[in-house]
């Protein structure tokens, strides 16, 4: 019955998205007042069926009920209870219902939000969401419907991938598709204001925050998944740049632009087409990399394998939205008349210069991951691009971003000079140049380059906090009461710049990991990295849906004993498949890393890691995303529009 | 200028245009099977065979490349890589026997890392269309044919050359469809 | 009821079964057959290279790593020979290090790999036309947005034009002072 009502609940969803993009339009177009009020009550409709609809399917998983196709494929009565939660959106089912149902978050978040908008603009941007919500929900519905159903139902389900059994994959994909999908409301945003034909500062006041805050998540979501690949494939990495990792960091780096060009369209009122075309552009590659990695397209162990009937649907989906918008864009674009005018050098040169830096090294990861296919249709020749090429071609555009990172923020707005960041920024140039000769002294030059730039960022993006607070220069009262009086953006970007050298730092300690695989038999003792490891005992271990073996490994320094270690080797009765469990200690500065493998004749393969400063990848990741979560708590974007004063009554 | 500026703001639209008529273009053709991602090639195809000397597996005797050549003479031979632990050699085992009732395709087989017990196992169970069987234990073959998996076949022709090859196994419908047009085409 | 617990039908499979949507398609038994392999891999082990395998000599094997760390791993698909745990990858790792101390170059070995897998497994593809595009995207992409900046410079808001005489004396006449 619950499911019944979900796939019912789906569809009054989808009726309602497809009200919403109607009504909102057109009512916008006719300047309609009734109609242009009554989106905002469509759009939380929509989303209210979208959760029932959701939590429908939950239940289905919850309560085991196989007679619905999707839980039966997935779920499994053995199946622990977080995993039965999760597991709805861990296939492509499930996770296009997801998708959906954030897309309905936003219209609802716009609409109890959005009250102080101007009524046309807010009825557009519903009336955009709801039009691609409406395709979506229509695509789940009829090509990847969750709730199928099947009689006479199974006694028992086929069981998740083990792979998937685990909590960070578990809450991998709701955050990355907060920001995949979050980035929809920009987009709206953007093609409602080609229709009116018009953008004012306070449309970049509006789309600064929805943009912030679908990259923080989608920071988070990225890093997760990667931080997830260290710790559960145990090959001791953590990128690849596989197809769908590039897929989900190809809107990371336009929605990177997009906002740091909306701070211009809202304060000087200039970039407007390019923050409209980022805008349009970062939905646009979520949308694709969602299309590309369901289609079969790509040549990726990640990809859901689907069939290509379904990949037209979504083409033709994606067709309508982007191609749509995009013409919208070259017919319209014209009509935004931008406002301030400003030199080559100055911010909004730097951040120009950003947008185009930027936006190349989307380009080259676009055509890392779309060469194969390509190449295979045009050419009939058969090649894969790897990392070899990825980190030949984005380290040196890489580059020049770094520097402008930290310096960029010191230009003045409209005309600005050189001389003065080199005046500013000296003694962090300084530092980095000693930190990368120094280093240079114990390991290659990439490595030593990498700390180098770590250490320009981390320091010199609190650059301008400085200059701002006088730091150093006036009595330290002085210092606090400047302080205390920055804009928290400042700061926030200051972290959020920090974060990025943090990361850079952690790839390149990474990168000079110590690590040893070896054979041992109990008893032992092996000598990694400066660390002691001995192999004390292996055992069985048994688990819910699995049987273990575990390897105990204390691992001692300087004859101090530190931590001990239990790797593990899960084998899954019901899918017939191994994963392994990796041990990590961690003390923030370095990851000791432990796999236990193959056992031959009573002696275990063993992979031992020493990774330093590794976990700084994803400290580095979470204050990025703190940063710019940060930059949301300035007063300045809290968008309510003044309410206007009782006019005085003119004097006579 | 206006021109230009016309130009550039349609320049998005044009590569988003090109990129979903490619495509288009790629998912038709993954449906006719004329196109698939997955599909990583080998360039052995249209090279001639490397060589090799294979001991045997009860109850046949191994054969070396020269042998497979000389047989090859009269007409193309279908040389079958499997294994007793490959669930999908075992599925095409049946369309292998009826091939091999048929008469017409000599197939030859190369069992991959199979320890001969295992391999002897999987004949008795599924059947031995095999004419010849060479035993690869150490996998060198496997490697200088340019498999990556186990069932793959390959059609020889008289000159020692890979006419055909499929990293697969065989069914009804392929053999039907792609390899009989291949073996007449490489008898030729 | 069993349908359940088999691989769904894929309808349009590859390669196609021309008119026929039958159940078990190419398709499925390709991917079958890279699972197969695949799982057979991880029950031996979700595993680690065998340190019995490394070259006795540290340089050979640092040059060995880095051979393999450029091709890939042809089961795995996503990850390189040298962090692979598949059987062929160990097999192709132990051919490069045999290779490696027969004296080959690294051109050599690289080569022989291709001869037999293809330019697939190579991670970084050689420049051809067809890769051309590829190798120069950083910079067609730095020269396509630094004209679009460029032309885009004078879009920024005109000067309005001058007033003509009709204009500027509407001007003087509203803002003359009044009596």
């Amino acid at each position: 019955m619950i499911p019944e009502l979900g796939n019912f609940a789906l569809a009054l969803a989808c009726a309602l998205a497809f009200a919403q993009a109607v009504i909102g339009i057109w009512g916008a177009h006719r300047r309609d007042v009734r109609l242009m009020a009554a989106t905002p009550g469509l759009a939380v409709g929509q989303l209210l069926a979208l959760a029932a609809s959701a939590g429908a399917l939950v239940w289905a998983s919850v309560s085991n009920d196989f007679s619905v196709i999707n839980v039966a494929e997935n779920s499994a009565i053995a199946k622990p209870l977080l995993y039965k939660i999760s597991g709805t959106w861990g296939n492509h089912e499930g996770s296009i219902l997801l998708w959906g149902l954030i897309l309905g978050i936003c219209g609802g978040l716009v609409s109890v939000f959005g009250r102080n908008l101007p009524s046309a603009l807010r009825a557009r941007v519903l009336g955009v969401l709801g039009g691609t919500s409406a395709g979506f929900l229509l695509f789940c519905l009829t090509t990847s419907n969750p709730f199928f159903r099947d009689f006479p139902p199974p006694v028992d389900g086929r069981g998740m991938n083990p792979l998937l059994q685990d909590p960070g994959l578990a809450f991998h994909p709701p955050i990355l598709y907060m920001g995949y999908v979050g980035f929809a409301v920009p987009f709206a945003f953007a093609v409602a204001a080609l229709l009116e034909g018009r953008i004012d500062a306070a449309w970049g006041r509006w789309v600064r925050p929805w943009a912030l805050v679908s990259w923080c998540f989608l920071t988070c979501g990225i890093a997760l998944g990667s931080w997830w690949a260290y710790y559960e494939l145990g090959w001791g990495g953590y990128w690849f740049w596989d197809p769908v990792e590039n897929a989900s960091l190809m809107p990371w780096l336009t929605g990177t632009a997009l906002v740091h060009s909306s701070i211009v369209v809202e304060k000087r009122e200039s970039l407007k087409i390019w923050t409209v075309l980022l805008a349009i552009g970062t939905f646009s590659l979520s949308l694709s990399g969602t299309f590309l990695v369901r289609s079969g397209i790509l040549n990726s162990v990640h990809a859901f394998a689907n069939d290509p009937a379904r990949g037209v649907f979504i083409l033709a989906l994606l067709g309508l939205v982007i191609g749509g918008s995009l013409l919208l864009f070259a017919l319209r674009a014209p009509l935004l008349r931008s406002g301030g005018i400003f030199a080559p050098v100055s911010r909004e040169g730097a951040l120009v210069l950003n947008n185009i830096l930027l936006c190349s090294i989307c380009a080259v990861v676009i055509a890392g991951t779309m060469t194969p296919p390509f190449a295979d249709l045009l050419f009939g020749q058969k090649i894969s691009v790897g990392a070899p090429y990825f980190n030949l071609t984005v380290l040196p555009l890489a580059i020049p971003v770094f520097i402008a990172m930290a310096v960029g923020p010191l230009l003045p707005w409209k005309r600005g000079r050189l001389w003065p960041l080199v005046e500013h920024a000296w003694w962090a140039a300084l530092i980095a140049a000693l930190v990368g000769g120094v280093c240079a002294f114990g390991m290659k030059l990439l490595p030593a380059l990498a700390f180098g730039a770590a250490a320009w960022l981390i320091i010199g993006s609190f650059a301008e906090v400085f200059e701002r607070t006088l730091l150093f220069r006036a009595p330290v009262a002085n210092s606090v009461r400047r302080a205390r009086g920055l804009p928290v953006a400042v700061l926030g970007a200051a972290i959020a710049h920090a974060g990025m050298g943090v990361t850079v730092a952690g790839i390149a300690g990474t990168s000079l990991d110590s690590n040893k695989i070896v054979e041992a038999k109990v008893g032992d003792s092996f000598s990694v990295g400066g660390y002691q490891w001995i192999l004390l005992g292996l055992d069985d271990a048994p688990g819910p849906n699995y049987r273990a073996r575990v390897a105990s490994i204390e691992v001692l320094k300087d004859g101090r004993p530190l931590a001990m270690m239990k790797p593990e080797r899960r084998m899954f009765t019901l899918q017939q498949q191994t994963t392994s469990d990796v041990a990590i200690r961690t003390n923030l500065f370095r990851d000791l890393y432990a796999v236990l493998g193959d056992e031959r004749d009573g002696k275990a393969v063993l992979r031992l890691h020493v990774n330093p400063l590794a976990p700084w990848i994803w400290l580095g990741a979470l204050i990025m995303a703190a940063g710019g979560a940060l930059s949301l708590a300035d007063r300045r974007l809290r968008v309510g529009a003044p309410s206007r004063a009782p006019k005085a009554a003119l004097p006579a | 200028m206006i021109a230009r500026r016309r130009l550039m703001l349609l320049a998005p639209l044009a590569v988003a245009a090109a990129g979903g008529a490619a495509f288009w273009a790629m998912l038709t053709r993954m449906q006719d099977g004329k196109f698939d991602p997955h599909d990583i090639g080998n360039p052995m195809l249209g090279k001639h065979i490397p060589d090799f000397d294979l001991p045997g597996v009860a109850p046949s005797q191994g054969f070396s490349s020269k042998e497979l050549i000389a047989a090859a003479q009269t007409q193309p031979i279908l040389l079958n890589f499997f294994a007793s632990w490959c669930i999908p050699c075992a599925s095409e085992a049946g369309t292998l026997d009826e091939l091999q009732k048929l008469g017409g395709v000599p197939i030859w087989g190369i069992a991959y890392k199979d320890a001969p017990e295992k391999s002897a196992k999987f004949l008795d169970q599924y059947g031995n269309p095999y004419a010849r069987i060479g035993a690869d234990m150490s996998g060198d073959v496997f490697i200088n044919f340019g498999l990556y998996g186990v069932p793959e076949n390959f059609v020889i022709n008289r000159k020692g050359i890979i006419a055909w090859h499929i990293a697969g196994p065989l069914s009804d419908d392929l053999v039907e469809q792609q390899m009989m047009p291949a073996i007449a085409k490489a008898k030729a | 009821m069993s349908n359940t617990f088999i691989l769904r039908p894929r309808p349009g499979s590859i390669p196609a079964m021309a008119g026929k949507k039958t159940s078990f398609g190419s398709f499925f038994q390709k991917r079958t057959l890279l699972i197969c392999v695949f799982l057979l891999v991880s029950a031996s082990a979700w595993a680690i290279s065998d340190p019995r395998e490394m070259l006795p000599d540290p340089k050979q094997e640092a040059r060995a790593e880095a051979i393999g760390s450029q091709l890939r791993c042809l089961v795995c698909q996503n990850e390189s020979i040298e962090d692979s745990g598949a059987p062929l990858a160990g097999d192709l790792r132990a051919k490069v290090r045999e290779q490696i101390k027969a004296g080959r170059t690294d051109a050599q070995i690289m080569a022989w790999m291709v001869a037999r897998y293809g330019n697939f497994v190579r991670l970084k593809p050689p420049l051809t036309p067809a890769t051309f595009l590829l190798y120069a995207t950083p910079v067609l992409g730095l020269l396509a947005g630094g004209l679009a900046a460029y032309i885009g410079r004078g879009w920024q808001a005109a000067t309005p034009a001058p007033l003509t005489e009709a204009e500027q004396a509407k001007l003087a006449e509203l803002t003359r002072p009044h009596a």
